[in-house]
């Protein structure tokens, strides 16, 4: 889906579907992902967000589909070569307490992934690779032997972080790495990934709601709802000329950056929400919600198109929408 | 017009097994009646504590001095039969998890009219009519059907507009919203807060709205309070705190909101360090370890909020407040 690749390709995603139960999470997803790249994924709670995460990761089980990771379907192949693959793959997650062991020190924590992948690694190696980490990220060498309960939520992200690193891995997964955080930690925390991935090359696909800090950190962005992506686009089509029209009210959505005088504002035309919070069946998911909707919308499914150089949209009504 | 809402040098501690901390302290504010007030602070900053103190909702771990003055009564300490007449009616509040507020065996219209047969001493089927009606009011679709539903069965968004119907029953003059967008979608939180700000002209209540997110509580506060570590260290009309913050932490903040519009950046700018944990005391200003304009004076002796001069009303808590 990018021609123009700056890189190594690294991950082809393809025709990738998540069921939980009767209920589809994750349907006909599919992208390509190059070294080096930051993609940013963003959608509202319940879209598909963690799970494409997730089976991209094998932590869940997609039916249907394939993610190729330079060349390997992950999701064929067995446990013994998964294991090896995902040495480069690494994921960190929204909630920085819960997703660390509270009965591990950070020394722990962070050296696990060394003790599973490098056993033959000794002590003394493996101590001074975790205190070169941590440092990276921006904690002394003297946390080693604390509890994840003695810090705070922006140094639990950056234990997370330093514990995803460690093996350099050549693809960085960030679900909401920020989202539980404080607005005045949160940039800190984004630079760290910024700065860790220009020092490394590590490809990222990072996750938020926030779009305008998708917005800094993302060469392309993926935008999903209701379990499919609804637009592709680099970050300037993306922000400059948004098509999709759940993209158009994701971005009016987002409050001001400062207060306008009463009677200013220009009136936002924010998505309705669905009484009961799901999308009707068949046709176009987002149609309830649609101004633009059109009796098409009801029967058939629109599929992803590229109606501009590297600009992907699904909606039958995309041509309409480009002015 | 007689001041609705006025907090006088309240201090909140909570006791520890050995020691007991203070959440909130020296914190003064006042609200007029139909103005809305957007109160900012980090998590743990004792933003909420101090509503809470007022509501009479701390746990029994907490103990909480000053004056909390509510149309010109004292509430601060008031026994809860004395609290109940006007908690729930005429001071109400939203809280951030809509789902967790509300009862869930309980279906919405019988959570909606018991607040009516309560406090207004309607009678069941009245109240339900009146419920029904609020309900339209909030912009909830269905809204007959609604009253017939379990929280569970409705959408964040909606559960949100329910407990906002919910607050509004009986007229209150002061609604208390503590992060009431935070559990929600962006889409959906741009629809509450055009909602909060209708209802605030149609009802005419004050709104206090408290918020870590200062773009939230941008577009509807007249006036904002930045609480640090327990303190308030600014006070200003909202343009104005935008326009010309003067508290170090205040200019911080601002700029650490990623934007949508303007250049990208290739860092985000930060504020270093981190907020101090309640408890965590010292002699000068709070903020002094992370403020790039710290001087010695920061360290030794803590700046009171006071005004910058007589021709405005914004206050600041800083021995060097920022001008430009």
């Amino acid at each position: 889906m990018n021609a123009s690749s700056k890189g190594e390709l690294m991950l082809r995603v393809r025709d990738l579907r998540v069921d939980f139960g009767s209920r589809t999470a994750l349907c006909d997803v599919g992208f390509d992902l190059f070294a080096g790249e930051t993609l940013g994924l963003v959608g509202e709670s319940g879209s598909g967000k963690s799970t494409m995460a997730r089976a991209i990761l094998r932590l869940v089980r997609a039916v249907r589909g394939s993610v190729e990771w330079r060349g390997r379907d992950l999701l064929s192949c067995d446990a013994t070569e998964l294991r090896r693959q995902r040495r480069e793959l690494q994921i960190v997650f929204q909630d920085p307490l819960a997703s660390l062991n509270p009965r591990m020190t950070v020394g722990e924590i962070v050296s696990e992934p060394l003790r599973i992948f490098e056993p033959t690694m000794d002590a003394g190696a493996r101590l001074i690779r975790v205190g070169a980490m941590l440092e990276t990220v921006g904690l002394s060498t003297g946390v080693i032997g604390r509890y994840p309960h003695e810090f705070s939520g922006g140094q639990c992200q950056r234990i997370g972080i330093a514990r995803a690193m460690i093996q350099r891995p050549r693809l960085l997964i960030c679900d909401e790495p920020v989202s539980s955080l404080d607005v005045s930690i949160q940039g800190q925390i984004v630079n760290l990934l910024l700065d860790l991935q220009r020092d490394t090359g590590t490809a990222m696909i990072f996750i938020s709601h926030n779009l305008a800090v998708i917005r800094h950190l993302s060469h392309r962005i993926l935008v999903i709802y209701s379990g499919r992506l609804v637009e592709i686009a680099s970050r300037d089509a993306l922000f400059g000329s948004p098509i999709h029209p759940y993209t158009r009210a994701l971005l009016a959505a987002v409050p001001p950056a400062r207060p306008v005088p009463r009677g200013e504002s220009p009136e936002p035309h924010p998505a309705p929400e669905i009484a009961s919070g799901r999308a009707p069946a068949g046709g176009c998911a987002y149609r309830d919600r649609c101004r633009y909707a059109v009796a098409a919308c009801a029967t058939a499914v629109p599929l992803l198109e590229e109606v501009a150089p590297e600009h992907w949209v699904a909606c039958h009504r995309a041509r309409d929408l480009i002015a | 017009m007689q001041e609705l809402l006025r907090i006088e040098d309240l201090a909140v501690s909570f006791a520890l097994p050995h020691r007991s901390v203070y959440a909130v302290r020296q914190v003064s504010l006042a609200v007029q009646p139909g103005e809305c007030i957007g109160v900012v602070g980090e998590s743990g900053s004792g933003k909420t504590q101090v509503f809470m103190a007022a509501m009479g909702l701390l746990g029994s771990n907490a103990a909480s001095t000053g004056s909390v003055r509510f149309g010109g009564k004292e509430i601060l300490g008031a026994n809860p039969k004395q609290l109940n007449r006007i908690r729930g009616s005429k001071l109400t509040m939203i809280f951030q998890d809509p789902m967790t507020s509300l009862t869930p065996h309980l279906k919405i219209g019988t959570q909606l009219a018991e607040v009516l047969v309560v406090h207004a001493g309607k009678s069941w089927h009245d109240a339900r009519a009146a419920a029904c009606r609020m309900l339209e009011r909030v912009r909830v679709p269905e809204a007959e059907r609604r009253l017939n539903q379990y929280p569970h069965e409705l959408s964040g968004g909606l559960r949100q507009r329910v407990m906002i119907g919910m607050s509004l029953l009986c007229e209150p003059m002061l609604v208390i919203a503590d992060e009431p967008t935070t559990a929600l979608d962006v889409t959906v939180q741009a629809q509450i807060i055009a909602l909060l700000d209708a209802m605030r002209r149609e009802v005419g209540m004050a709104l206090v709205l408290i918020s870590h997110d200062l773009g939230v509580v941008a577009g509807l506060a007249d006036r904002i309070l930045v609480v640090y570590a327990g303190r308030v260290v600014e006070s200003a009309s909202a343009i104005e705190l935008f326009r010309q913050p003067q508290h170090p932490y205040t200019a911080e903040l601002l700029k650490c909101i990623p934007s949508l519009s303007g250049p990208r950046l290739e860092r985000l700018p930060t504020l270093p360090g981190q907020p101090p944990r309640p408890g965590d005391s010292a002699d000068g200003c709070a903020f002094a370890p992370r403020c790039r304009w710290v001087a010695e004076r920061c360290r030794k002796e803590r700046p009171m909020l006071r005004a910058k001069d007589a021709m405005h009303d914004a206050q600041v808590a800083c021995h060097f407040p920022l001008v430009t």
